[in-house]
């Protein structure tokens, strides 16, 4: 026992894993993923800080383009005799599988660490279960499950020491999020307790199985029927061995840190009857759980399984009570169509085996069930509930617990009322922003208790699934006993609300024990708050008993020159309130913490933070609570809702208010079809500050529309009869044109869904003379009446949509008139990604099929309750899908072969039903030109007469024809994605699908790095910029992925920037489309990971191509067809150097920070890579059409 | 500043010496010291102000992406860059490195000095830049601010401080005086300031600091004359060294040390050594042996007519240009 030499630290799983890792291996090869990204980050970070492992060097740190690439990098590596690990999850996983079986195969030591994740099924998900690792439980590894914080650290070692003594290698897997994510207090592994279970010997023998060209030897033969079987039945015997030498293993880390564990343990009553079997981190819900039923007498007890492959049959029958009769088992994945989930196969082939060789007396009755996908809550509600219906007289098999399955009835029931004894606990929960910095102060409240204080302290943060205005909530528990409670706080004793206007929207005070303190961030003091309270929380207050205490944290924060951050200030308050430590000691905490966060930034800013804190108590108040409410009741605000389809109303309407736990299985899509269009009743309401139209100064060019990226400033012209009916301040103004004295022209601003970016105030070119900063679009307050505002967009709606072949799509004055087909999105406030697909749909979007690779576009284009891609009056609009990461453009060219082939069809039937159908009718259905808007118009009503007619006709023919007759408008293909994708994960696949010759345009939003993930390097990242997994700076320059494009001749390449010129956006987006091949189009999108303001988004787009980084470029291979020079030089010569435009960038100007004599090489280096493409670009615009290859 | 240089002109602070290998190339070049670029603690503050923000509204926004960038806590975004500048150079050179500090706050003074202090610097500049755009204030207000820091940097640090100061005092000579009392061990004369231009067109503000030009030496050549041999400080002459012709007239005015800037950024630093090698033609052609031997002697002390630097020399000027 060493406990008490052991260090204690808060973290989470995936730093409690990794760091063990790290230190018992020498190759790392790695690739983002959520939730297990952070393994790989701490991994490449240390490396690149030379950090050693426990041998005293500086493990090998690779990024690959994909868990694939990683997976192969590691089979590599191994083969050779480095001790090598990866980090992954769900998708990931999946594509390591093929070299998963190899490294079996060849009975390689290795350790995978996996934050076990869904798989993109009906729908991706990001969150936790296990579903990827048992779809890897065939390939050979073992598989050992770490069901805690503490167990991440531990099992890491534990897996590393038996791979190496077993010769199989190990998935070591936690849950994703909830242990991945949560923050707990742990005892940290020393590195004598990592050496002494690492043995040395071992480790040269995994060495000497290496290839050596001095000692050479084949391994990975092919083999035939004679030989294959037997060879792969000669590893039985090392699999056999596994569990024993894991128990010994375990055995060795117990004697060095106390910590027992088992392959397989037991938890509950000695005399238990009824047993569940569960591994992860329900493990401990569901022990604590069963011990607390057995204090009360029950007999009810838990089997974690630790080691699930190979699994460990002698010692789950050894390990279970004789006593029990009762099983259920407890899978957290689903295997549809299976006899049951895995585990619960595996529990019932053991019980059956063990009684048929008399090793059992009796067969005990076994049940399965599925719990927690997607990281469904897994409380002990749910346990008990299992429980419940493992002992009631006809127990449901097969059953489901945390939901409500109304159409197979699969679920059971449960009583969220049930809770174990939380009593010693103080439980907290905080409400802030993602832009506030709540989390970040939370986990710092977390690591000041966790790490000073004997007490015991757990974190965990939940997210919504929105970049702009996204709503964070942190559990926090502290006490004096460990918390094992992998749940989310149900009953808090603390509640804060950082953000005043959540009081209006979020059931706060729900989750408020009786007596419970309520901090809230208030613009209000504390005799005025009270009235400024809506209803219900007033009653909540009454009823509940609760402490209502007040800080207008953002006045403090402006005071204090914290430029209106609130989280230190809220941090402050929380331990005055909490009484978690006394109030004097968490001050000089939290000081302490502040010296300890800002070391390197000068004392002055630590000063700023000591006042700031100091200031806060004397700031903060309690509120004297009246004896009645004094709110009326709210009026419900029905308008955005009123028109949305049924299925909002009933389904989406209930996720957005925070309920989609209790929405049935019944009320679900069957096959994850949703309907378009649906962010647009949400109304997020995220910015006090809002474009507001000036309409007197306002030329009317289009350009702040145009950069919108949500969509949220639309215009329409239309005669000025319609104002008639206009309401009151209706804004509109003569259209700037002439010979038109009867139009009008109107900008409508979305205000509940502006985002107050701010970009279209820095785009507009009406500068007023001597009036500030004003232009003709200007950020300002909200206005408080949204009731009028909301009229006036009701009013803007109805006027008559500008017809399409009305409007000049060449210039973006006329786009601003085209309906965008994507709006309201959850993307960044700022996004530059955003306003390419919403002009994207303005263009195309009534015939546009996306094939949308994973990733920010997939998130904010399709992450649920509501989504932006949306339709126009007529019903037409973008029909959309996501795929998977790597294989976008796969599945975009499948969809031009689909509606390649269909249209095929339509012509074959219309050739047979000629005669019926009219021969100059089909002819023109056939051969009418569609390339102008017109033309398209033209089409669709013949398409629509031909509908008409094939209903009247009963022939099979017809019917064929009727169900493909909408092909015969001519389709846009698009595929869209990021710059992982492009350039790293799905290259193969992009290379190939370019080459294909086929109509397909692909649209690449290229920020640069990998931006959902958390802004990884990609090899579009520039050199000199330092990304993640490029902390010491990119070396390499950008991979020119135009020049590779256009190297097929026959491929359309266009290099845009629209900060830089819409006007060459425009364009090349429809000579994309218009162009019969593949087509390709590189995207300059700003990005937050860029480390800018994102007002400036669009400046630094301009400086981008301003200072010869990024030139736009078109090549056109009609051009060449047409023996002209197809490739066009569309931006001036470098005015300004790359420092000029890099400089305004955090993700440049860290390496000056950190290494500055490198930052200056790598500029240099990058600026001379600069001029040299651009010299080649510049040699290329000059050449004659001969320079270039004919294109059939 | 108590120094022994081994040549009289100085490279005045400027961005050149934001680069180790300038700073090396100056001492190559002849420097006898060198005036590191200034460390503006606003521009600092708003610099890492930038970044908490940048960062603060990035991180835990997401549940995807905890943050965007490589652990940014570990970056000094303070004056770290500056001071390892100054550690760096301390490293490869052998002649003085001065470092050049505004400050906006009290503490903001006070710390960076001592941050400058113990990264080896071998003296501070201070540059009070400081235009009194705030019309309540009046000239003693705005003595006393020099003073005041002159004396909290004083007792702050134990290396020598040279004071920048402005020519826009109503009695320079007097204000001199008082800094050297307050603490000062040289006197930089002059401050040039920020004059915004403007764009008749555009209606905008230009914000232009064209370099400076040989006729700018008379406002300093004039006080360099005058204070010599009267305050116990060192004299630091500035602006306008456009070559050994304007150097050679402070040293003769009493300056121990002329400054540039200006004539490297437009022709190099080894500019320094054409500015040097002329000095010593002078030298030679007028057989002074040091350049001790005549610094000074152009002074108001030593020159027969020492009305000549007051009233009557304007009176002379302008009956000259009178005549023309």
């Amino acid at each position: 026992m060493e406990d008490e030499k052991q260090n204690i630290v808060t973290l989470d799983g995936n730093e409690a894993a990794v760091y063990v890792a790290y230190r018992v291996n020498e190759v790392c090869a790695i690739y983002p993923i959520t939730p297990s990204s952070a393994m790989a980050e701490f991994a490449d970070e240390w490396s690149a800080k030379g950090i050693k492992n426990i041998w005293g060097n500086t493990p090998e740190v690779i990024e690959m383009q994909s868990e694939g690439g990683a997976a192969g990098t590691v089979h590599g590596a191994l083969q050779t005799g480095s001790l090598t690990t990866t980090f992954t999850a769900s998708q990931g996983l999946m594509l390591m599988l093929p070299n998963m079986y190899k490294i079996a195969g060849e009975l390689t030591s290795a350790v995978f660490h996996v934050a076990a994740r869904s798989l993109a099924a009906q729908a991706l998900s990001i969150f936790g279960d296990h579903q990827d690792v048992m779809a890897a439980r065939t390939t050979g590894f073992a598989m050992l499950a770490a069901a805690s914080v503490q167990e991440a650290h531990d099992m890491a070692l534990i897996a590393q020491a038996a791979t190496l003594r077993a010769r199989i290698p190990f998935i070591h897997f936690f849950d994703g999020f909830r242990t991945s994510h949560e923050v707990n207090k742990i005892n940290f592994l020393s590195d004598e307790q990592i050496r002494a279970m690492i043995d040395d010997d071992l480790v040269i023998a995994h060495r000497n199985r290496g290839l050596n060209p001095e000692k050479p030897f084949i391994r990975g033969t092919a083999q035939n029927p004679d030989v294959y079987f037997q060879g792969r039945e000669t590893v039985n015997v090392f699999y056999a061995a596994v569990p024993k030498i894991l128990k010994e293993e375990m055995r060795k880390f117990c004697e060095l840190t106390g910590r027992e564990y088992l392959p397989v343990k037991y938890y509950g009553a000695a005399d238990a009857e009824n047993v569940i079997v569960i591994m992860g981190s329900g493990v401990e819900t569901a022990a604590e759980t069963a011990e607390f039923l057995a204090s009360r007498g029950e007999k009810t007890g838990v089997i974690q399984i630790s080691l699930y492959r190979p699994f460990p049959s002698e010692d789950f029958i050894a390990a279970f009570p004789k006593t029990a009769r009762n099983i259920a088992v407890l899978d957290r994945t689903k295997e549809s169509g299976a006899t049951g989930e895995p585990m619960y196969q595996d529990v019932m082939v053991t019980f059956m085996e063990a009684f048929a060789k008399g090793e059992v007396s009796a067969m005990p009755k076994i049940i399965g069930g599925r719990y927690g996908l997607s990281s469904k809550e897994f409380t002990p509600a749910m346990v008990k509930a299992v429980f419940d219906n493992l002992q009631s007289e006809t127990p449901k098999n097969h059953f489901t617990v945390g939901i409500n399955d109304d159409v197979t009835n699969t679920s059971i029931p449960f009583d969220p009322s049930f809770k174990l004894d939380e009593s010693g606990w103080t439980q907290a929960l905080f409400f802030g922003l993602g832009a506030d910095g709540t989390v970040g102060a939370n986990k710092n409240s977390i690591k000041i208790i966790g790490e000073n204080t004997e007490l015991f302290a757990q974190g965990y943060f939940v997210y919504d699934s929105k970049k702009s205005g996204a709503k964070t909530v942190s559990h926090l528990r502290f006490g004096k006993k460990p918390i094992k409670a992998p749940y989310l706080i149900a009953k808090a004793d603390f509640i804060a609300c950082h953000q005043f206007n959540f009081v209006e929207r979020e059931e706060m005070l729900s989750f408020a024990k009786d007596g419970a303190s309520f901090l809230l961030n208030s613009p209000y003091g504390k005799t005025e708050v009270w009235d400024k309270l809506p209803l219900k929380v007033q009653q909540a207050i009454l009823d509940k008993n609760i402490k209502l205490f007040v800080i207008d944290a953002t006045d403090v924060a402006r005071k204090t020159g914290m430029a209106g951050r609130i989280n230190t200030i809220m941090q402050t308050c929380f331990f005055k309130l909490s009484n978690v430590l006394p109030p004097e000691e968490a001050i000089s905490q939290i000081k302490h913490a502040i010296e300890k966060t800002y070391f390197k930034k000068g004392r002055a800013v630590i000063e700023k933070n000591f006042v700031a804190v100091d200031r806060t108590l004397e700031n903060l108040f309690e509120v004297e609570i009246p004896k009645q409410v004094t709110a009326v009741a709210a009026t419900p605000n029905g308008s955005a809702m009123k028109n949305a389809p049924d299925f909002f109303k009933k389904v989406t309407s209930i996720m957005i208010a925070g309920y989609g736990d209790e929405i049935p299985v019944s009320a679900m899509p069957i096959d994850g079809t949703y309907p378009s269009g649906t962010s647009k009743f949400e109304k997020r309401n995220v910015s006090n500050r809002i474009a507001v139209w000036d309409e007197a100064s306002c030329i009317q060019c289009g350009n702040c529309s145009f950069v919108c990226p949500h969509s949220v400033i639309r215009s329409k012209f239309y005669h000025r009869e319609y104002l008639k009916d206009a309401p009151e301040d209706f804004k509109s103004a003569p259209i700037n044109a002439r010979g038109f004295p009867e139009t009008r022209y109107s900008l409508q601003v979305y205000l509940e869904d502006c985002t107050g970016c701010n970009l279209c105030h820095e785009v507009c070119p009406v500068e007023e003379r001597m009036s500030g900063n004003k232009r003709a679009i200007n950020v300002l307050d909200k206005p408080t009446d949204l009731y009028s505002e909301r009229k006036k967009i009701g009013f803007f709606e109805n006027l008559p949509q500008n017809d399409r072949p009305d409007v000049n799509f060449s210039t973006v004055h006329g786009v601003q008139f085209l309906e965008p087909m994507f709006e309201f999105s959850g993307a960044c406030a700022g996004c530059g990604e955003t306003p390419y697909i919403k002009v994207l749909t303005q263009l195309f979007g009534d015939r546009l099929l996306v094939a949308n690779a994973t990733g920010c576009s997939s998130i904010y284009g399709g992450n649920l309750p509501t989504t932006p891609w949306t339709k126009n009056a007529n019903g037409q609009g973008p029909a959309w899908s996501n795929s998977l990461f790597e294989d976008n453009a796969e599945f975009g060219l499948g969809m031009r072969m689909s509606a390649d082939k269909q249209l095929a069809t339509a012509h074959q039937f219309l050739e047979i039903l000629k005669p019926e159908l009219g021969e100059k009718f089909v002819n023109d259905l056939m051969n009418a030109p569609q390339n102008l808007e017109s033309e398209i118009l033209a089409q669709r009503i013949r398409v629509q007469q031909l509908k008409e007619k094939l209903l009247t006709m009963d022939s099979n023919e017809a019917k064929h024809l009727l169900s493909v007759a909408d092909q015969l408008v001519h389709r846009s293909v698009w595929l869209i994605g990021g710059d992982g994708w492009a350039y790293d994960i799905g290259a193969g696949g992009l290379d190939h699908a370019l080459a294909s010759g086929k109509n397909i345009n692909v649209l690449v939003l290229d920020t640069e790095v990998y931006s959902n993930t958390g802004g990884q390097s990609s090899k579009a990242t520039p050199t000199a910029a330092s990304a993640k997994f490029a902390a010491a700076g990119k070396r390499v320059g950008k991979k020119d992925l135009a020049m590779q494009a256009i190297s097929y001749g026959n491929v359309y390449v266009a290099q845009v920037a629209m900060g830089a010129n819409p006007q060459q956006t425009l364009l090349a987006l429809r000579e994309a489309e218009a162009y019969k091949g593949p087509s390709l189009i590189l995207a300059y999108s700003h990005c937050i990971a860029h480390g800018i303001e994102m007002n400036k988004g669009l400046r630094q787009q301009h400086l981008a191509v301003h200072s010869g980084y990024f030139p736009l470029i078109r090549y056109n291979p009609v051009l060449r067809k047409k023996n002209l020079n197809p490739f066009v030089l569309d931006s001036a010569k470098p005015t300004i150097s790359l420092r000029d435009y890099a400089y305004n960038e955090l993700r440049y100007k860290v390496l000056t920070q950190t290494n500055a004599g490198e930052a200056e090489y790598l500029m240099n280096l990058a600026q001379e890579i600069v001029d040299l493409r651009w010299k080649t670009y510049e040699d290329m615009a000059g050449l004659a059409a001969s320079g270039f290859q004919p294109v059939y | 500043m108590g120094f022994n240089l081994r040549s009289p002109l100085v490279v005045s602070a400027n961005p050149l010496s934001q680069k180790l290998e300038n700073i090396v190339a100056m001492e190559d070049s002849g420097a006898g010291a060198v005036v590191l670029f200034s460390l503006f603690e606003e521009q600092i503050k708003a610099e890492a102000e930038k970044v908490e923000q940048v960062v603060q509204t990035t991180s835990y926004s997401f549940a995807e992406a905890a943050d965007f960038f490589p652990s940014l806590a570990d970056y000094p975004l303070g004056a770290g860059q500056y001071l390892e500048l100054i550690r760096k150079a301390k490293e490869r050179v052998s002649i003085p490195v001065i470092a050049s500090l505004n400050g906006v706050t009290p503490e903001g003074w006070i710390e960076y000095a001592r941050e400058i202090e113990q990264a080896g610097a071998d003296g501070l500049e201070i540059n009070v830049y400081f235009i009194p755009a705030d019309i309540r204030l009046t000239a003693q207000d705005v003595e006393k601010r020099y003073l005041l820091i002159v004396k909290m940097i004083r007792d702050a640090i134990n290396i020598p401080i040279a004071v920048k100061l402005s020519p826009y005092f109503s009695s320079v000579g007097n204000m001199a005086q008082r800094l050297s009392e307050a603490g000062a061990d040289s006197l930089v004369l002059f401050n040039r300031f920020y004059q915004p231009d403007f764009d008749i067109n555009e209606l905008k503000i230009l914000p232009n600091l064209d370099l400076s030009v040989p006729a700018e030496i008379r406002l300093p050549l004039l006080w360099i004359a005058v204070l010599y041999g009267r305050i116990p400080v060192s004299l630091a002459a500035t602006t306008g060294v456009y070559g050994a012709r304007e150097l050679i007239k402070y040293l003769l005015a009493g300056a121990d040390v002329g400054m540039c800037a200006s004539s490297l950024l437009r022709h190099g630093i080894s500019w320094i050594k054409e500015i040097l090698r002329h000095l010593e033609v002078y030298m030679d052609e007028m057989e002074f042996n040091s350049v001790e031997s005549f610094k000074g002697s152009m002074s108001q002390q030593h020159i027969s007519d020492p009305s000549a630097y007051e009233r009557s020399n304007y009176i002379q000027i302008v009956e000259h240009e009178a005549w023309r």
